[in-house]
């Protein structure tokens, strides 16, 4: 099967047998280019961590962040390779605008034999004023990634 | 302690540890999975947050008024989260005038074997402070 990075996002995202927690919190598809990757969290009442302010719980911007980070590394050896999470970490820069959809964009520094390292940040409508900074590294569930050719 | 929307939408309870803090379980359910049969490295990182949040409003109890804002967080993944009830838990390493330092760890069977970790740190905004 040959890779196209926006059906498989789609297909993982939002097909409803498949995508589970991305599936309940509403992410979607949102751009690529060749070295990166954008999903998009709508904004949503049950995501909203302080009532008073209407701002979301910041559980939803790792979630999305995990995702973003995730697809940049399929992207980038273009096949789905089951792995995990090993770590991220998040500086959250600003609350992000209730009412505002969140764009998580990330890229893949680079994918070793089990280990893939990425980047990536959030933003609600403006690139350069982000809501957060985020880097992730993935560890492959079995045997090893595929080489990235050039 | 009334939990956020967003807690709702993770379908955790509260529950009280033996010495009274707050311990947040999560169900297994289609709505928290990553990849088949395990748990999404978002839903277990949420938990963790809202455990830690938990943790820091049980000993700002006497401060109606203070507000916790989030700065940072290093989430470590341990383990797969298999389908099963998974809980977890904060210890406030410290509580400063203006800066809490948490520390959360997530399990499911057992509590000496914990499926993630997270250090986070949160602003306290104090009224007129």
């Amino acid at each position: 099967m040959t890779w196209d990075t926006s059906t498989i996002a789609r297909f993982l995202l939002e097909n409803r047998g498949v995508a589970g927690h991305s599936g309940r919190l509403g992410v979607k598809y949102h751009a690529h280019g060749d070295d990166w990757i954008e999903v998009a969290q709508p904004y949503s009442d049950d995501l909203v961590g302080d009532e008073r302010t209407g701002v979301i719980a910041s559980g939803p911007i790792i979630a999305l962040m995990d995702i973003a980070t995730s697809l940049a590394v399929w992207s980038r050896v273009r096949e789905f390779v089951p792995h995990a999470t090993m770590d991220l970490r998040i500086d959250y820069l600003r609350p992000a605008r209730p009412h505002h959809m969140v764009i998580g964009r990330a890229e893949c520094l680079r994918v070793a034999r089990s280990i893939a390292f990425t980047r990536g940040i959030a933003h609600d409508g403006d690139i350069d004023d982000p809501v957060a900074h985020v880097a992730a590294t993935f560890m492959v569930t079995s045997g090893s990634y595929p080489k990235v050719t050039a | 302690m009334m939990l956020p929307p967003y807690a709702k939408l993770l379908g955790v309870t509260l529950e009280q540890g033996d010495d009274g803090t707050p311990v947040i379980v999560m169900p297994f359910g289609q709505h928290v999975v990553g990849r088949p049969g395990y748990l999404q490295g978002g839903a277990i990182s949420g938990l963790l947050e809202v455990a830690a949040i938990a943790t820091l409003r049980h000993a700002l109890a006497g401060e109606a008024g203070a507000r916790i804002k989030p700065i940072n967080a290093t989430v470590d993944f341990l383990r797969g989260g298999r389908d099963h009830v998974t809980r977890a838990t904060g210890t406030i390493t410290r509580l400063g005038s203006r800066v809490a330092t948490v520390e959360a760890v997530a399990w499911q069977d057992d509590r000496a074997r914990p499926i993630a970790g997270a250090r986070m740190n949160y602003l306290i905004e104090r009224e007129g402070g």
